[in-house]
C-alpha cells in the first residue's frame, strides 16, 4: 500500500517517527472508519500520535482528559445556567414559551469535546486520553457515541454528526476496559522504540541534537530501560535528557561522565532509582554505549 | 477480487473468494479458539482489507488483521504466532496453540479436581437414568441447607486436607463459592451506608433550581465516588499445596463471579493471570481452561520471581489504592528468598493490605521456619491460617474494615 508508506512519511515530516505497523494502524483507522486504541506504558508517546495525526491532515485536535467521575456534562454538553438564568431574569414579565424557546437555543449551549467533534466542517482528530481513568458508566456511554455519532439533547432534540472525526482511543492499562469497546476499536499496543527508531526521534525533535549523540543517548537509555527499575525512562524523558545534554553543550558522553551522570535526574524520577543507578553503575552503562 | 492480475470469469470469481470466506472463517475460528473476541463485525471488515488489496503481501495483511483482531496486550503478542501457523503453515513455539491439547503435567490438584468433577457428572447422568433418584443432588443441596447447622458446622471444621469423601469435598467447594458470595453482599452493604454527600454542587444546584426562578432552595450535593474493595487473589499451585488448590481455587471462582472487582493469579514456578479463564460461569469449564495454563515447568515454587513479575508487569493495572493481596500460600521457597522479601516490600508500597493465607499454620507443631516466610512476613499485614471453612469465613470481618 502506497498509502502507508506515505502516511509514515507525512508523519516524520510533523516530527513524529513511527514505525511501520503504527502507519498500517492508521491507513487502516481511514478504510474502515474505526477508532484506534493506543496501549502502553506510561509516556512512549501515545499522545503524540493523536497530536502528529492532527498536523498530518492539518486539523484540529479536540482532546478529551478521562478523569474518574467524568461525566456528560463534563465530556459532551452543558445548558450555561447562569446566562439562562440571567436571561429569564431580563425578559421577566414576557410569554413564558418564548423565553423557554429562547434560553434552551444553541447559543446558550455550551460545547464540551465529544459535541464539539462532531459539529466540525473538517473532520478533526478527537483524542480520548486515558479512558482507563474514566468510571465504567462513561466507558458504555463512549460506546454508544462511537457506533451513532449523534447525541440526543432532550431539549433541542437530536444532533448527527457533520464529520466524522478520527478517534484516538489511549490507555495506561491501570483499569480493564470492556470488551466491548475494545472490539470497537482497532487496536495497537506502542512499545518503547528501539535504538535506532530512538535517536531519530531524539534528531527530529531536539534541535541541535547530532546523529552520532542521539545514537549515544539512544543506546544509554536502552540500557537504563534493562536495569531494575520502578519507573522505566519513557521517550519524553528521554526527550528532556537529550534536551538537557544538548543545553548543557555535550558533543560526545563519553567525554563528560560526570554531567551524565548529574543529568540522569532528567530520566530516574523516585528516589529509590535514584539510588539504585549509582556512579558505578553509570559508568558500567555509559562503557556498554559505543 | 480485484487485485488479481489476470482477469478471471465471473464464476471463477465466485469460486475464489467463496474459497477464501471459508480460509477467513476457519481463521476466525482459530482466533475465537486462542481466545480472541472476534465477532461478525470484524469478519466483514477483514474482508474488507482483503478486498482493498491488502492480501498482495503476507506482512501487511498480518499487521493489518493484528490491529484489527487484538483486544489486548496478551492478544496482540500471540497474534503473529497464530496467523503464521495459520496462514504459512509454520510451526507455532508457544502455548497460545495448545488449547484443549495439554495436560496439565504437574498440578495434580488441578487433575484430581477435574477428575472429580468428570466422576459428579457421571454419577448425576447415571441418576438422569433411574427416575426414584430423579434430583438427589439438588436435594442434597436443600438438605444441607435446612438441617444444615449441624452439617455445615462439622465440616467447616475439617482441615481440608482430611476430607477425602468427593461428596465432602463438592460440599467444601460449594460452601467456598457461597461464601465468597455472601462476602461480597455484606462488604458492598456496609459500603452504601456510609455514603453521604459533603460539598455543594454549584452548577447542578442552579440548574435544578431554575424552576424555582434560580432561588437555590434544593442544594444538590456532590459525593466522593467510593471506590469498591478489590480482592487480588494469589495462589500457590505447587505440589506441596496440592490438597488446598481445589478448594481455594473453588473460593476464587466464587470471589471472581461475585465481587465487581477481583483479580487471580496462579503461581508455581511461573505466574499466571487466571480471572479470565476464572469467569467462566460454570466451575467446572473454567477449572478446564485453568488447567492449561498452569503447566509449570519443573518442581518447586518460586514465590519470589513469581511476585517479580507480578509488579513489573500486573501491579499498575491490578492494584489501586483501596486494593487487598491476598496470597494462599506455604512459603516454601524453592528460588532465592532475600527476593521474596524484596518484592513483598515492593508490593507492600502499592497496595492496602496484604493477606497471607497459610493453610499450614493451623497444623500442629508448624512454625514459620522456612527462609521464604521468615522474609516475607515483616511485610505481611494479617498472617492468618485457611484451612478450613470456618478460618475462611473468619476474614470476613477484616476485609470489612478495609
Amino acid at each position: 500500500m502506497k498509502d502507508r508508506e506515505e502516511i509514515a512519511q507525512r508523519l516524520a515530516a510533523c516530527g513524529y517517527i513511527a514505525d511501520g505497523e503504527l502507519a498500517t494502524a492508521i491507513s487502516l483507522m481511514q478504510l474502515l472508519r474505526r477508532p484506534l486504541l493506543l496501549e502502553g506504558e506510561a509516556g512512549v508517546g501515545k499522545t503524540e500520535v493523536a497530536k502528529a495525526l492532527a498536523a498530518v491532515h492539518g486539523t484540529e485536535l479536540i482532546r478529551l482528559q478521562c478523569y474518574e467521575g467524568l461525566d456528560q456534562s463534563a465530556a459532551l454538553y452543558e445548558w450555561n445556567y447562569q446566562r439562562q438564568l440571567l436571561a429569564i431574569q431580563a425578559h421577566r414579565g414576557e410569554d413564558a414559551d418564548a423565553i423557554e424557546d429562547q434560553i434552551f437555543s444553541e447559543k446558550y449551549l455550551l460545547e464540551r469535546p465529544l459535541l464539539a467533534a462532531i459539529r466540525r466542517n473538517k473532520p478533526p482528530v478527537l483524542l480520548i486520553d486515558e479512558i482507563d481513568r474514566a468510571d465504567d458508566e462513561f466507558e458504555a456511554f463512549l460506546l454508544e457515541l462511537l457506533s451513532d455519532f449523534q447525541v440526543s439533547i432532550p431539549e433541542l432534540g437530536t444532533i448527527s454528526a457533520i464529520t466524522i472525526p478520527h478517534v484516538i482511543l489511549t490507555s495506561n492499562g491501570t483499569r480493564e476496559l470492556s470488551d466491548a469497546l475494545r472490539r470497537r476499536c482497532l487496536y495497537h499496543y506502542v512499545d518503547y522504540p528501539d535504538v535506532d527508531r530512538e535517536a531519530r526521534i531524539i534528531m527530529a525533535r531536539i534541535v541541535g541534537a547530532g546523529a552520532s549523540l542521539s545514537l549515544q543517548i539512544a543506546r544509554m537509555v536502552e540500557n537504563i530501560r534493562k536495569e531494575e527499575l520502578r519507573k522505566v525512562p519513557g521517550v519524553a524523558e528521554t526527550l528532556d535528557w537529550a534536551a538537557a545534554l544538548v543545553g548543557i553543550g555535550v558533543r560526545d558522553l563519553h567525554d563528560s561522565p560526570e554531567t551524565v551522570h548529574e543529568t540522569l535526574m532528567c530520566l530516574l524520577k523516585t528516589h529509590e532509582d535514584k539510588s539504585r543507578v549509582t556512579r558505578e553503575v553509570t559508568e558500567r552503562l555509559l562503557g556498554k554505549v559505543a | 477480487m480485484s487485485c488479481c492480475g489476470t482477469n478471471p470469469g465471473y464464476d471463477e470469481i465466485d469460486e475464489v473468494s467463496r474459497l477464501v470466506a471459508a480460509k477467513l472463517a476457519a481463521f476466525l475460528k482459530t482466533l475465537r479458539d486462542s481466545g480472541f473476541a472476534v465477532g461478525l463485525h470484524e469478519g466483514r471488515d477483514a474482508a474488507a482489507l482483503m478486498a482493498a488489496g491488502y492480501v498482495e503481501k503476507s506482512g501487511l495483511l498480518r499487521s493489518a488483521f493484528k490491529h484489527l483482531f487484538s483486544a489486548r496486550k496478551s492478544d496482540w503478542e500471540k497474534f503473529d504466532g497464530i496467523f503464521d501457523a495459520f496462514w504459512l503453515g509454520k510451526r507455532v513455539k508457544s502455548r497460545s496453540m495448545t488449547m484443549g491439547s495439554a495436560k496439565p503435567a504437574n498440578s495434580p490438584s488441578l487433575k484430581s479436581l477435574q477428575d472429580n468433577k468428570a466422576e459428579r457428572t457421571g454419577s448425576e447422568a447415571a441418576t438422569d437414568q433411574i427416575p426414584s433418584a430423579d434430583d438427589a443432588p439438588q436435594d442434597r443441596a436443600g438438605e444441607g441447607r435446612m438441617e444444615g447447622a449441624s452439617r455445615a458446622d462439622n465440616l467447616a471444621e475439617i482441615d481440608f486436607r482430611n476430607m477425602a469423601d468427593p461428596e465432602q469435598i463438592e460440599q467444601a467447594h460449594a460452601v467456598a463459592a457461597r461464601l465468597a458470595k455472601t462476602m461480597r453482599t455484606r462488604l458492598t452493604r456496609r459500603d452504601l451506608a456510609r455514603r453521604r454527600g459533603y460539598r455543594l454542587d454549584l452548577r447542578r444546584t442552579i440548574h435544578n433550581n431554575i424552576s424555582h426562578g434560580g432561588v437555590p432552595i434544593s442544594l444538590i450535593k456532590r459525593q466522593r465516588k467510593e471506590k469498591p474493595l478489590r480482592l487480588v487473589m494469589l495462589l500457590d499451585a505447587s505440589g506441596s499445596m496440592s490438597m488446598y488448590t481445589g478448594v481455594f481455587l473453588r473460593f476464587i471462582h466464587g470471589v471472581l463471579d461475585e465481587f465487581r472487582e477481583a483479580e487471580a493469579f496462579l503461581f508455581h514456578t511461573r505466574l499466571a493471570y487466571v480471572s479470565d479463564a476464572m469467569k467462566e460461569k460454570d466451575p467446572a469449564r473454567a477449572l478446564d481452561r485453568l488447567s492449561i495454563m498452569a503447566q509449570g515447568a519443573g518442581g518447586g515454587t518460586r514465590i519470589g520471581e513469581s511476585l517479580q513479575t507480578f509488579n513489573r508487569w500486573h501491579a499498575a493495572r491490578v492494584i489501586h489504592s483501596r486494593s487487598c493481596v491476598m496470597i494462599v500460600s506455604d512459603g516454601y521457597e524453592t528460588g532465592d528468598a532475600a527476593l521474596l522479601g524484596r518484592e513483598m516490600a515492593a508490593l507492600g508500597r502499592r497496595c492496602r493490605r496484604i493477606v497471607w493465607l497459610n493453610p499450614m499454620l493451623a497444623w500442629e507443631g508448624y512454625a514459620p521456619e522456612a527462609a521464604g516466610i521468615k522474609a516475607a512476613l515483616p511485610h505481611v499485614d494479617l498472617y492468618a491460617p485457611a484451612n478450613t471453612l470456618k478460618s475462611l469465613t473468619a476474614l470476613e470481618p477484616y476485609l470489612a474494615k478495609l
